[in-house]
């Protein structure tokens, strides 16, 4: 051909690439294993050393016996599925605005003006202080839980939609006008994927505020939930039952992180 | 003869959101059908504007067009239009992209597509690209997808607004080449913004000067260098004297935005 002579380029994918990430990935998975169980072996060091009575510091050996017990108990099982379900209500509900309405005020920048000062209000109000009130309003069952997850999963979202739908490309919003599409083809087709890499950025944080929110909904007085047996666990000095729940938490707000880069390099996939 | 396919009467702009600005002043045209038309002028003098107005983009402030023999205001599938910057889309493929104008218009891509698209970009090419994605390819060959983008709806008018005018030149003469053999090939009529005289020259039958802002029509220029047009032909007499027509055209209208130091006579 004519041109190729002139115009060789290289695909950005030597062989070798793909062989090369998956290794990076393994270095990385075992980096993070080897830093979890050097933190575990100082602990559980440092309260061997210091003789601590388990309710200031329980020994790792110690937590994990009380998980297996909670385990086989039975009850831990309520307490997780009552804290995922505000997770999950709280990030539905959350999202789901935060989606809708980003995107309303991200193609109208004057309805941006005349909201701004609510949404930044409601963002300078520490989420702890507003719960009460929710929980006033609410009641203390699942509801009250999924509507603080709810508020404090909100802002990030909104912020990341708002940017994402503002950095739609206007030259392929032109495109898709002179080739005609309708408003909902113009949605799936441009402003969905062009939004897409700042609106899973907000999602990242979204998704860690969510446990957050759930456990600061349960700490307003709940009868089930991680956040509950915190409580409880601090109440009866049972520190060995705090911990439990704090670790239960993290492994919940590890999981979401994940789910979300997994959802990054699946969607994202042109980017690299 | 045919009647022309393009007809714009009076069409003119005026911004008026911020400081009023007439960017365009009525301008009037014929374009017959499978003529190649080149409009040159300084820049900011209207271009893309009077451009943006034809493909249905831009409402005008009066005046009217037809296009094919009917009244034209809204975009319509029989008008191609190539924009000032490569606009493809990131997360799609070469192939994917190429076949977003049949996505967005027949809501199902046929494999009676698909295999055409494949041919176009073999012809263009681009084959073994179909799915790489538009940050693995160089700019020239960016542009050429967008090409045949554009090329895939058949338009019976081609709108391009400066489609070479960030490609190194060698590429550039390539690309002119390869749309003259491809105008030639199906039947097409294309209306083409470009800042360099010799693209216009080279590619043109006539050649519309548009003058500083506000911009207003000179007389059209007529070429008349013979078809196939080849690069031989830019350092040809009639070549220089057509390209000379045209500096001279821009500069008695848009000597100050050329030549913005010299002050006083
Ligand atoms: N949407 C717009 N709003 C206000 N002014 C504009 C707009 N688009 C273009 N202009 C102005 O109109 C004039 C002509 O612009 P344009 O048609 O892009 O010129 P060209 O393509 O010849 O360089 C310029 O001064 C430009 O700043
Ligand atoms: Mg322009």
């Amino acid at each position: 051909m004519l041109y190729n002579m002139h115009e060789q380029i290289e695909l950005r994918q030597p062989a070798s690439a793909s062989w090369r990430r998956w290794l990076r990935w393994l270095g990385g998975y075992l980096a993070a294993l080897v830093a979890v169980g050097g933190g575990v072996l100082l602990w559980g060091w440092l309260v061997e050393w210091q003789q601590y009575p388990p309710f200031i510091l329980p020994s790792p050996a110690r937590v994990w016996q009380k998980l297996g017990e909670m385990a086989f108990a039975g009850d831990l099982w309520r307490h997780i599925g009552a804290t995922l379900a505000a997770i999950a209500g709280g990030l539905a509900l959350g999202l789901g605005a935060a989606f809708s309405l980003g995107y309303l005020l991200g193609k109208h920048p004057r309805l941006e003006r005349l909201t701004a000062p609510y949404i930044v209000a409601s963002q300078s109000i520490p989420i702890v202080a507003i719960a009460p009130l929710v929980v006033i309003w609410l009641g203390s069952g699942l509801a009250s839980k999924v509507a603080v997850t709810a508020l404090i999963t909100f802002f990030p979202a909104l912020v990341a939609t708002v940017v994402g739908i503002r950095s739609v490309d206007p030259d392929l919003v032109d495109l898709m006008r002179s080739l005609r599409a309708t408003r909902g083809q113009i949605l799936w087709k441009l402003e969905l994927p062009a939004a897409l890499p700042i609106v899973l950025g907000g999602l990242k944080l979204s998704v860690t505020l969510a446990v957050v929110g759930a456990v600061v909904g349960e700490f307003m007085g709940a009868s089930a939930g991680l956040g509950y047996l915190i409580n409880l666990g601090r109440g009866i000095l049972d520190t060995p039952l705090m911990f439990v729940a704090i670790g239960l938490l993290v492994g919940i707000a590890q999981t979401l992180y994940l789910t979300v880069v997994l959802l990054e390099s699946r969607l994202l996939r042109w980017q690299r | 003869m045919t009647p022309p396919i393009f007809v714009a009467d009076s069409i003119s702009k005026k911004f008026v959101d911020g400081r009023p600005l007439q960017a365009l002043l009525p301008v009037s045209f014929q374009i017959e059908a499978g003529e190649i038309v080149c409009l040159v002028g300084a820049s900011g003098s209207g271009k893309s504007t009077l451009l943006r107005i034809m493909g249905g983009l831009m409402a005008s402030d009066g005046g009217a067009m037809w296009f094919a023999g009917q009244p034209h205001r809204a975009p319509n599938p029989a008008i191609g239009f190539v924009f000032q910057k490569t606009n493809l889309m990131p997360w799609r493929t070469v192939l994917q992209n190429i076949l977003l104008p049949i996505e967005v218009q027949q809501k199902k891509v046929k494999s009676v597509d698909q295999d055409r698209a494949r041919a176009l970009l073999g012809a263009m090419g681009l084959d073994g690209f179909e799915e790489a994605y538009p940050r693995q390819l160089s700019g020239g060959m960016n542009q050429r997808v967008v090409l045949a983008r554009t090329l895939l709806q058949q338009p019976r008018l081609l709108l391009m607004d400066e489609p070479f005018g960030q490609l190194d030149a060698l590429t550039r003469e390539r690309l002119n080449l390869e749309l003259l053999r491809l105008q030639a090939a199906e039947r097409m009529t294309i209306f083409m913004v470009t800042h360099s005289i010799t693209e216009a020259v080279l590619l043109a039958d006539r050649i519309f000067v548009l003058s500083e802002r506000p911009g207003r029509l000179a007389e059209p220029v007529v070429v008349g260098l013979p078809r196939p047009r080849t690069l031989a032909m830019i350092n040809t007499p009639a070549f220089g004297a057509v390209a000379l027509r045209i500096r001279a055209l821009i500069g008695e209208h848009g000597e100050r935005e050329a030549e913005p130091t010299r002050s006083g006579f």
